[in-house]
């Protein structure tokens, strides 16, 4: 291996516990009596349901449509009935629920009709509609839907794509296990991403904490008609992270704010590698992943998983152990706790992380900064992370951003080795939600601004209006009376006079209208009745007299 | 000393003209003043300030007719904003204009409406959706929950809704660092 590698700033070497999950073969997990569907399981919109309860549906069959640009589609995992449509408990932190499909399984797992696609002779708009279609999201975690990322855009090529199976993470190994047993299969993902993206250099980087991955893979690409070059890099967290392995590989840095496309490089995980080639060459859309189950269980390992079996099932399979404090999705530094273990597995479970007071000792109490700057020396996102501490617990949102709070990537190396032992990345977090509730605030703030300032117009152009027609038509009146009664005022029709006749009209008028609408109901009345009237009409009078009185003796004094 | 004059009058002279049209080209619409207060203002327009919607308030603050705390809808953070904008002290919400209140959209009980229109009239951003004699209903996105609508309604429908937090609007909340270890806790 003659590549040069780069290194990125910082970084961190916790222990990677990688052993205990691969020492089982990955198998596929049982077939839960209910699954449950979020929509929303991809960065952008969430997909709109296309079944109804009650409904029947196959494996793959198509239950929730991409909607709108960034979005990806939803599938069934497997065959069953359509039981509910509607808000469920999804893996969040807030334990919040969301709306999700569920399906009662009927057990016989039976496939909707599939084929493969012959990608090379359909164009690359259709292609990329059809993958929309299959539901893929990036599995390494972000789930941004990859048909948006495997169109190059107006750059019409990208040359450098690099394949992630950096899996820095702690405890995770799904990603080495799917290297190890599916690096064909890989590689003809990769084949299919090469063509969309047309890029010349194509780069497989992997950790070298991961021996029979870079193997397996070196021997995969060996078999190739083009050219990929599997790297093994050091182990270093977070080399993992797409921004670090694209320096390490390239030696690039992505600006900030900018993507990684702005400089010509796109990067995929091996688990989207593998899920494309399953949609292109079976015609299979993501209805399944795998995940690592690990942590205090009795037998860590990595399983075959349909989207939407409940994390329960998964930590039973692995044998679920006393003395559990707690259930992560994802690993030790960057994982997410789940107050509820009944929620199903997304797109984005790459790990299931049982913790327990020996493996995860509660942190100690946290301590005020001191500015040792060891968080800064840690950072690979090249941040000052106690002064973004600092603007953050402040609700200085604004400083924050002048410090680029927004190229955090969250990777939790400043909380590791701050010896205040302070949950920074909690506060980066909060900070960065703030902003975007802030934001959304603003755009309503514009909208209503908008809608205000349309009413205001709307209400001045409708008087203008109104007051127009009534000065029309008062001159057509005008115009009238002045044709037809010439004779009749021959001593030259004064101004004073046509509005006498008009107001003469109008009175007219509406004594007529007044004449019209007598009310019907009080002719041919019986004595009975009209004695009932005239005394109403009495109390009527009394009434308005006795109010008048006040008004006079206020006035008399 | 005759050609130096001449050249510094020349110079003068130029740059006159220059700042002179480019004072009549770039005029700024407007009072730029108001507009940036408008911007911070949360535009409910609900008029608790005394003034007929947000744009009169602001107005009103950049002439200095006004004081910077009487939205209760934008809070103490509002008050802040202005006050850094404006380079002054920031001061407490003044409570006879009312108090924040959580953000709440209008709901009319579809059954109960009349279809009066009367509440069409007062919404001062149109959401309302209806006609004369028809079931209204209130199109939440628009909303901005300013509860102008409340009062004109003749057999009192309309209700605020509080806006209940769902997963897209969902929001980290400010660590707590703990103070006790929880090692204490659990002996305890
Ligand atoms: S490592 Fe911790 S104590 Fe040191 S500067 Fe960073 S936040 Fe402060
Ligand atoms: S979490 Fe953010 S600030 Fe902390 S080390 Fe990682 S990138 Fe830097
Ligand atoms: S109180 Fe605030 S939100 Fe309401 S109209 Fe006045 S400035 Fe606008
Ligand atoms: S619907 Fe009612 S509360 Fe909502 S903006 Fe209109 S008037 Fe205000």
């Amino acid at each position: 291996m003659s590549r040069e590698l780069f290194k990125f700033k910082g970084g961190i070497h916790p222990p990677g516990h990688k052993a205990e999950s691969t020492g089982r073969l990955v198998h596929p997990a049982p077939l839960p009596k209910k699954l449950v569907i979020p929509l929303r399981q991809h960065i952008g919109n969430p997909a709109r349901p296309v079944v109804n309860v009650g409904e029947r549906v196959l494996k793959g069959q198509l239950i929730a449509a991409a909607d709108g640009a960034i979005s990806a589609a939803v599938h069934a995992s497997s065959s069953g009935i359509v039981s509910a449509i509607g808000p469920a408990c999804v893996p969040h932190i807030s334990g919040l629920p969301d709306e999700c499909i569920t399906i009662e399984t009927d057990g016989r797992d039976e496939w909707i009709a599939h084929g493969p696609l012959d990608y090379q002779a359909l164009a690359p708009a259709d292609l990329l509609a059809r993958l929309r279609d299959m539901g893929l999201a990036g599995l390494g975690g972000a789930v941004f839907p990859s048909a948006v990322k495997l169109d190059p855009g107006a750059a019409l090529v990208c040359p450098t794509l690099i394949i992630n199976g950096g899996e820095c993470e702690p405890w995770i190994t799904c990603d080495d296990m799917l290297m190890r047993t599916q690096a064909d299969a890989i590689l003809q993902g990769v084949a299919i991403m090469r063509h969309l993206l047309g890029s010349s250099e194509i780069l497989i980087g992997i950790e070298d904490n991961k021996p029979e991955a870079i193997a397996a893979m070196q021997a995969a690409a060996a078999k190739l008609d083009f050219a990929v070059e599997t790297v093994s890099l050091p182990t270093r967290y977070p080399g993992g992270g797409a921004k670090q392995m694209i320096e390490t590989l390239t030696g690039k840095q992505v600006p900030s704010g900018k993507l990684s496309t702005d400089i010509g490089i796109q990067v995929f995980n091996v688990g989207t590698a593998h899920a494309l080639a399953r949609a292109v060459h079976h015609g299979e859309p993501l209805i399944s992943r795998l995940v690592t189950v690990t942590g205090h269980v009795l037998r860590a390992q990595n399983v075959e998983v349909l989207i939407g079996t409940p994390f329960d099932t998964l930590i039973q399979l692995a044998g679920d152990r006393d003395g559990t404090t707690g259930v992560l999705m994802g690993g030790p530094m960057m994982g997410l706790p789940i107050p509820d273990t009944s929620v199903p597995v997304v797109k984005a479970t790459n790990c299931i992380l049982v913790k327990s007071a020996e493996l995860f000792p509660p942190p100690p109490k946290a301590l005020p900064c001191i500015r040792c700057t060891r968080c800064a020396d840690a950072c690979p996102a090249e941040l000052q992370p106690q002064e973004l501490f600092r603007f953050a617990k402040s609700d200085d949102f604004g400083r924050a951003q002048e410090y680029h709070l927004f190229d955090c990537i969250e990777c939790g190396c400043c909380s590791y080795v701050c010896p205040s032992h302070i949950p920074l990345v909690d506060f980066y977090r909060y900070a960065k939600s703030e902003i975007w509730a802030r934001e959304r605030d603003k755009r309503a703030a514009d909208l209503a601004r908008e809608r205000h300032e349309f009413r205001l117009f709307r209400q001045e152009r409708e008087k203008t209006e109104k007051a127009e027609k009534l000065a029309a038509k008062a001159q057509a009146k005008r115009a009238e009376l002045a044709a037809a009664p010439t004779d009749a005022s021959s001593s030259g029709a004064s101004e004073a006079d046509a509005k006498k006749a008009l107001i003469a009209a109008a009175l007219a008028r509406a004594q007529a209208k007044k004449a019209e609408t007598t009310p019907q109901n009080t002719d041919n009345l019986s004595p009975d009745t009209q004695h009932e009237i005239a005394e109403i009409e009495a109390r009527r009078a009394k009434i308005r007299e006795q109010a008048r009185k006040p008004l006079e003796s206020e006035e008399t004094p | 000393m005759l050609t130096a004059i001449l050249v510094m009058v020349g110079i003068a002279v130029v740059i006159g003209l220059v700042l002179g049209w480019s004072a009549i080209r770039f005029k700024v619409e407007g009072n730029p003043l108001a507009e940036k207060i408008d911007a911070i203002l949360p535009q409910t327009q609900c008029g608790q300030c005394g003034f007929p919607g947000c744009r009169p308030y602001a107005e009103a603050i950049a002439k200095g007719e006004a004081d910077i705390n009487q939205c209760p809808p934008g809070g103490e953070e509002g008050v802040k904003k202005l006050a850094d904008l404006l380079g002054v002290e920031p001061k407490s919400l003044d409570e006879t204009h009312g108090t924040p209140k959580p953000k709440s959209v209008a709901f009319i009980d579809e059954q109960t409406c009349i279809g009066c229109t009367l509440c069409i009239q007062a919404c001062p951003v149109d959401a309302i959706a209806g006609a004369a004699k028809q079931m209204h209903t209130i199109i939440a996105a628009e909303c901005t929950g300013c509860e102008l609508c409340l009062p004109p309604c003749p057999v009192d429908c309309i209700s605020m809704v509080p806006i209940a937090e769902d997963l897209p609007h969902w929001k980290w909340k400010h660590p707590v660092i703990e103070i006790k270890p929880v090692e204490l806790k659990r002996v305890a």
